[in-house]
């Protein structure tokens, strides 16, 4: 805030010598400044408008009923709201010959979630630990091929993933998932928590190893406890991220464990029947809520993680 | 935790003997899954995928190698012409546009506005949705009959025709439009962390100077952000080699062949059609692509930019 104050009167102070140049008989700065003002809200406001516009479509059409959708245009709000769109997508909606709606899809995405996130964080924060504090011969090697596989299109390493999970008995289970979710989170985590461990000070290291901590003890006395802020921001940004994964999820998966977003795609983009706009868009919005309230509740980390996490593409 | 070997305790008990391999003994076998991930999947599995697209494997991997066979079949085929085309089209104005239209949102936040975290928590929150859920609701606004098109028309202007998923020749402008609106945010934010990172007092000179805004906009303040610019650019432009998802939610590939991309190439040729050798010979290509792309890049930023410093 104060940071606010001094940059508005230095921005007067800037203003003084065009002003004596100009003389007396020069624009006003109140009018300049509202002309000025106009443009950039009603620029934004209208960019906020084009923004939520979906968002507001998504949730009108979901409360309407098939008849008044038919009937009427996309932006009107409901005449009679109704909840049924949204029990039919959660409890009955179809894939196939499975009618028990997206339920299913949900819990799988959180048996898949849940532990993905756990078990990447752990591993890549463990990783971050070794490369920033205990640098051994040839971990910078592993690191920069690490980070370089983060830019391989995926589709590169689909294949031979498949056959490494096969021959060890695990493809097509949620086990095998939550490795390779481990896999690909692993170059952007590991990047994050190396930077953040290096950006520690030293000496608290170099303190504990005299005190006789060794790898471990450091790790989860004193690395661990002063970190919480860079777990959340990792944590926010892997929720997210294995939440909308679709591609892994279906390749990976056997149809009973697929992932909310895959059986959405299913249920919406299935040729049979009368198509049921208003749940489908039900069914959008419940697969689309948890990231969204991640990223309400998160806000600035949400921010923060996905400055570091936008290499992961 | 007693049983911990450290490098140096292993010198202290036994300094005559070697100890190279027991030397930081934790760190190495914690950093175990980080090397198998680095040299088995990342570094084996692309060599793998590079050595057998030059194989005839069809529902199998076999090692019967048939050179360039795949590669030529690859570049005969319309349906990855129509892929690459596509590809190109939405990469060079997915790249253009949310660079210029993230720029000037970032800009426009930039000038000391109140409610900047509301604008900013509006324009980012499409980025947390997956790319099915975007895909899913452009579909909607997109319907012929009920969605935009038709409520111009109601309006009055019967003969508005906007209706690109279901026309071939402009099917990839209505994915565009929704990975525009699903992305922008995100290259807003990183353009206005580069604003921010501005000196202020480039500000205050121009001003002085009386420079018009959007000329220090122009000539002082986007030099200056170069490498801002350069970091959004690889990142768009890596997210754009893999768009598969938004493709498959929204139009499905269709009409047709006509909104097809490499990434769903190679899916399909792998995990559907079973000819495997189709498939990795195209995630061979989209290998090439993201190298032409990354290779400059890293040149850049890790050798040219150190020598310049």
């Amino acid at each position: 805030m104060s940071d606010r104050g001094h940059l508005k009167k230095t921005a007067h102070l800037a203003e003084v010598p065009a002003a004596l140049e100009a003389g007396p008989r020069g624009a006003k700065p109140r009018r300049l400044v509202s002309t000025r003002t106009i443009v950039v809200y009603g620029t934004l406001f209208v960019a906020a408008a084009y923004y939520l516009l979906p968002l507001y479509v998504m949730i009108v059409t979901s409360l309407k009923g098939m008849p008044e959708i038919r009937v009427g245009n996309i932006f009107s709000p409901p005449l009679e709201i109704t909840f049924e769109p949204w029990v039919k997508a959660w409890s009955s909606a179809c894939t196939g010959l499975n009618c028990d709606g997206l339920s299913r899809g949900f819990w799988n995405s959180v048996m898949i979630t849940v532990p993905s996130t756990i078990i990447s964080i752990a591993v890549a924060s463990i990783n971050g630990y070794a490369l920033s504090n205990w640098r051994f011969k040839g971990a910078d090697i592993f690191f920069t091929i690490l980070i370089v596989g983060a830019f391989i299109p995926y589709q590169v390493m689909l294949y031979p993933l498949v056959i490494v999970l096969r021959e060890i008995g695990l493809y097509g289970s949620l086990a095998g998932l939550v490795i390779v979710h481990t896999i690909f989170g692993m170059p952007i985590l590991t990047l994050l928590f190396r930077n953040y461990f290096a950006s520690l000070p030293e000496e608290l290291f170099k303190a504990a190893r005299v005190d006789g901590a060794g790898f471990w003890g450091i790790f989860l006395k004193i690395m661990v406890p002063m970190s919480l802020p860079i777990f959340v921001v990792a944590m926010i940004l892997q929720v997210t991220g294995i939440w909308n994964d679709f591609l892994f999820g279906v390749v990976f998966t056997r149809p009973e464990y697929y992932p909310m977003t895959v059986q959405l795609n299913n249920i919406v983009n299935s040729v049979q029947g009368v198509k049921e706009y208003n749940v489908n868009m039900a069914a959008t919005i419940l697969t689309g809520a948890f990231p969204l309230l991640v990223y309400f509740v998160s806000g600035r980390l949400f921010v923060r993680g996905i400055a570091a996490g936008a290499v992961k593409g | 935790m007693t049983g911990q070997v450290t490098g140096r305790a292993t010198v202290r008990a036994h300094p005559g003997r070697p100890s190279r391999l027991t030397r930081n003994l934790s760190a190495k076998i914690a950093s175990i899954p980080m090397m198998l991930t680095a040299v088995v999947v990342f570094l084996g599995g692309t060599l793998w995928t590079v050595l057998y697209s030059f194989t005839s494997s069809k529902l199998l991997p076999r090692l019967k190698f048939v050179g360039l066979d795949q590669y030529e079949r690859l570049w005969a085929a319309p349906r990855w012409l129509v892929s690459i085309e596509n590809l190109a089209i939405y990469g060079v104005f997915s790249l253009i546009f949310s660079m210029v239209i993230g720029f000037m949102l970032a800009a426009l936040m930039d000038q000391k506005i109140r409610f900047e975290n509301t604008f900013r928590t509006i324009f980012l929150y499409p980025f947390a949705l997956s790319f099915i859920v975007t895909g899913l609701v452009w579909q909607w606004l997109l319907n012929p009959e009920h969605g935009i098109q038709s409520v111009v028309r109601a309006m009055g202007w019967t003969g508005f025709d906007f209706n690109p998923l279901y026309d071939s020749s402009i099917v990839i402008y209505g994915i565009l439009i929704a990975a525009l609106w699903q992305g922008t945010g995100l290259v807003m934010c990183l353009m206005l962390a580069g604003l921010r990172g501005i000196d202020e007092d480039i500000w205050k000179a121009s001003r002085v100077d009386g420079i018009p805004m959007w000329k220090t906009y122009l000539f002082v303040v986007i030099p200056m952000m170069r490498p801002v610019f350069v970091t959004t650019l690889v990142i768009i432009a890596s997210g754009i080699v893999r768009v598969y998802d938004l493709v498959v939610a929204q139009t499905s590939g269709g009409p047709g062949i006509a909104s097809e991309v490499p990434a769903k190439y190679v899916y399909d040729y792998m995990f559907q059609a079973q000819n495997l050798g189709q498939g990795f010979a195209a995630s061979t290509m989209m290998l090439i692509t993201v190298a032409i792309i990354i290779v400059p890049w890293a040149y850049l930023e890790f050798s040219g930019g150190r020598k310049r410093v």
